[in-house]
């Protein structure tokens, strides 16, 4: 039972599970709710940045790019001309899959450090043009998002809800609305990457020689994976608009890339969790690291370095391969 | 099967293959054989896709196929193996022999992310058939091993393994002997003609003599990317040219 419990492919969707929802047991302070839903957020777009960077092996610099349209597209539509928001997120990752492939598909026949150039320069242009429209997008400043709503029913941070008869209040409700989603995209993730299309992306990474030879159109399957990733992206910064209230050209940025990035890097490639954890780490390892001050940016950097260096697989899969070996171990010695 | 007309690449200022003209009929064992630098390898890469003909035909059941991706010709039935082999590292076994039924699975994007019924009748009926493959060719052992894992000679017969699983019409062998020891050769000998009985074309570039000479139907001989002869192996072996190029004389 154990065994094939510890054998299933998704038995880390139920630790995952257990964990995000085990949260609001504990937790009370709003802040910290306002935290774990913008994780959750960050959380679920990484897994779908990981099918790109972890799995096919291609690296995208642009991303913030695709996730500041999802969040720009959202926040204009609603607010500015009242679209439903459910309508407008669709909309918003119909157009951010379009703009994925149409740049993808020449930039994908690149290789290394031109690829990453290009997506470089693409999440550059989307940034300039969230900054330069200012009379739509607000520029610099940024602008106002209006608060998710379906038929009627609003979700807004500062209401209140009751859920078969409990007072919810609305900073949790965010929370759970957002950790159902995590759940969600993260088993998506795992069945693409499950399918024979995920085989044929890990191949790619594996040796692109060998999936050409037993037929994997790579260029197609390159450009497919951009822009599922991509599509996660523009869902999430659609979510994110709402959830935030208020948005600036910051979430486009290429900082805002890079750090993504690093989150795959640093949790680990290639594993959902790992990548989840790398999110998690990076947005609260800034707080903790409050204390130190003017050595805040030399402390992370230091711990970033210290990452890559001892556990270049990322902490994730290092931390598996240790507990799986001391198991091992001791069933051996048994 | 192949026609090869007038065959020409040039590399900078280097004729890697000059000229060359030969034709492979269904169900043979043809072996291409030379010293090394030959232009053997590049031979096989041109026939497989990889490099473009810089003049000359190259015709595939009367098509011409050149400039075609290797993905285009896998799906005109043409798989092949590398002399540096091409495994995935970061897959198991099994899934590497998978990989090589990819264009006989027809489930997309949506049933893939949702994994429907259609998706998982046929990844049953991929796995089962890849398992029978790691079988045939002698990796029944290692079919939850990751790749990664596994031994030099295992990969091997791996990599032909998921040459099979795409149910080729003509299969390339770049080296499969290279680094074999004499058993493994025997075995790869025995596995080579299973291949041929089952009305496979097989195209061999190999340096074991004992082995080509073995299992061929026929032999190109090249030598400075040069035709210098062709035919059964009896003949190979009594041609005075041959035996000059690889005896020196």
């Amino acid at each position: 039972m154990f065994e094939r419990f510890l054998n299933w492919r998704m038995n880390y969707v139920v630790v995952l599970a257990v964990i995000v929802f085990a949260i609001p047991l504990v937790m009370e302070n709003p802040f910290y709710y306002d935290m774990a839903t913008q994780i959750a957020i960050i959380a679920a777009t990484v897994v779908g940045l990981n099918l790109l960077v972890g799995y096919a092996g291609q690296i995208s610099l642009g991303h913030a790019g695709f996730y500041g349209i999802g969040a720009y597209f959202s926040a204009i539509a609603t607010t500015t001309y009242g679209w439903p928001p459910l309508l407008a997120m669709i909309v918003a990752a119909a157009v951010v899959g379009l703009v994925a492939y149409i740049v993808g598909r020449p930039i994908l026949k690149l290789k290394g450090h031109y690829l990453s150039m290009a997506t470089l320069a693409v999440g550059f242009i989307i940034a300039i043009i969230i900054n330069n429209e200012g009379q739509m997008t607000g520029g610099p400043d940024g602008m106002p998002v209006a608060p998710f709503s379906l038929f009627g029913w609003e979700l807004s941070s500062f209401g209140l809800y009751s859920f078969f008869g409990m007072a919810v209040p609305g900073h949790v409700a965010w929370y759970l609305v957002m950790a159902v989603i995590l759940l969600i995209a993260v088993i998506l993730a795992q069945n693409i990457i499950d399918s024979p299309l995920g085989r044929a992306l890990r191949s790619i990474h594996g040796s692109e020689i060998a999936a050409r030879t037993v037929g994997v159109d790579t260029a197609r399957y390159k450009s497919l994976v951009f822009v599922i990733s991509a599509i996660y992206a523009s869902v999430m910064g659609s979510i994110f608009a709402h959830f935030s209230g208020f948005i600036t050209p910051a979430i486009a940025s290429f900082d805002y890339s890079i750090v993504l990035i690093t989150m795959v890097v640093l949790g680990g490639m290639a594993s959902p969790m790992g990548v989840i954890l790398g999110a998690v780490a990076l947005k609260l390892l800034p707080q903790f690291l409050a204390g130190f001050q003017e050595y805040e940016t030399a402390v992370f950097g230091f711990i970033l370095m210290a990452t890559m260096i001892f556990m270049p697989k990322g902490f994730y899969p290092t931390a598996v391969n240790f507990v799986r070996g001391k198991l091992r171990k001791s069933g051996g010695e048994a | 099967m192949i026609d090869v007309k007038g065959l020409d690449k040039v590399f900078g200022g280097v004729h890697a293959i000059e000229g060359l003209e030969f034709s492979v009929d269904q169900g043979q064992v043809y072996s291409v054989i030379g010293p090394n630098g030959a232009g053997k390898t590049t031979l096989f890469n041109l026939i497989t896709g990889f490099y473009t003909p810089t003049r000359g035909e190259i015709t595939l059941n009367g098509e011409s196929v050149v400039g075609m991706d290797p993905n285009r010709l896998a799906e005109r039935g043409m798989c092949r193996t590398f002399q540096q082999m091409q495994i995935c590292m970061n897959m198991t076994a099994l899934e590497n022999v998978m990989l090589g039924r990819h264009l006989k699975i027809r489930s997309g994007l949506l049933s893939s992310m949702f994994r429907l019924p259609a998706l998982y009748r046929e990844e049953r009926a991929c796995r089962e058939r890849s398992k029978e493959l790691m079988e045939f060719v002698g990796c029944g052992n290692y079919i939850n091993t990751d790749a990664s894992a596994m031994s030099y000679g295992a990969l091997k017969r791996l990599e032909i393994a998921r040459a099979l699983a795409a149910d080729p019409k003509i299969l390339l062998l770049d080296e499969p002997a290279a680094g074999l020891n004499a058993t493994e050769t025997a075995e790869l000998e025995e596995l080579i003609r299973k291949v041929a009985d089952e009305g496979v074309t097989v195209m061999l570039v190999e340096h074991d003599m004992k082995l080509v000479m073995g299992i061929s139907d026929r032999l190109l001989v090249i030598n400075y990317g040069r035709k210098l002869a062709e035919g059964t192996p009896e003949e190979i072996r009594n041609n005075p040219d041959v035996i000059a190029a690889y005896l020196g004389g």
